[in-house]
């Protein structure tokens, strides 16, 4: 099964929307209640990534029997140094977006402990695409 | 305790979710920054926050979260409401401070996440 959704820039009250229909869409195929903790909440630090950093973008969620693969990608403007936006507590939020609760810089580093594969491919002024994989069995409990 | 518990151990008003106040919450965590609410993985939480938004409630649905209490007397929204009541979410809210509802439910046998 294929869902792709879009992703506005900046519209904070619609972030969320594709986090919580792809829940509702696992829920309905019986996956175990912490893996779709797991998934929802890497999907969702990545929706507010797209609607906080980016021009904007799209989610494509590909889900088997075995697992679910997620690629969020957006146009730009891209993470000049992804080992340093990997790291705990590093941000470039404004204010804007730490009054929505975020821009603690925890998001890249808790989508990478929730998921079971995570790739990023970014750099300055380019679009950035991240793809990440949860398997729907329990190889990696906390 | 259960969340009837949780309101009258904080002066709170239940904004929505009336009908589930015999639920049991176990641990308690404050924080007005979702981003730090995403990294925990527990069940049976009670979210104490000061952020009156809808990424609150987002948050919470997002972890299973399936009780709020506004401290400050801070209002949820018409949004955050509806958002709460499709997803079963209890929304409280309570005059004290994060710090005096906290002390309060932690005297009350609420436990911290860590």
């Amino acid at each position: 099964m294929d869902v792709s959704i879009e992703l506005t820039a900046g519209d904070f009250s619609r972030a969320g929307t594709a986090s919580s229909r792809i829940k509702k869409i696992l829920k309905q195929l019986n996956v175990p209640p912490d893996i779709i903790k797991r998934v929802v909440i890497a999907l969702y630090e990545s929706e507010v990534n797209v609607v906080a950093h980016s021009y904007g973008g799209n989610v494509t969620c590909t889900i088997t029997s075995e697992g679910i693969d997620i690629v969020v990608q957006d146009q730009g403007p891209g993470i000049p140094d992804i080992d340093l936006a990997m790291s705990e507590g590093y941000s470039t939020a404004s204010k804007e977006i730490r009054e929505m609760g975020f821009g603690a810089g925890m998001g890249l580093p808790n989508i990478r402990k929730n998921v079971d594969a995570l790739e990023i491919n970014s750099s300055e002024n380019s679009p950035t695409t991240i793809s990440m994989h949860v398997k729907f069995t329990h190889t990696q409990e906390e | 305790m259960t969340l009837h518990e949780v309101v009258s151990c904080v002066s709170g008003k239940v904004v929505c979710g009336e009908q589930y106040l015999q639920r049991s919450v176990d641990l308690g965590f404050s924080s007005d920054l979702m981003s730090d609410v995403l990294t925990l993985l527990d069940d049976n939480l009670l979210l104490i926050t000061g952020l009156a938004n809808i990424q609150s409630v987002r948050t919470a649905e997002m972890s299973d979260i399936c009780q709020v209490l506004y401290v400050r007397n801070k209002q949820p929204t018409k949004d955050m409401i509806a958002l709460a009541e499709e997803q079963g979410i209890v929304l409280i809210t309570t005059p004290c401070s994060m710090f005096k509802a906290s002390a309060l439910l932690y005297q009350a046998g609420l436990k911290p996440v860590y």
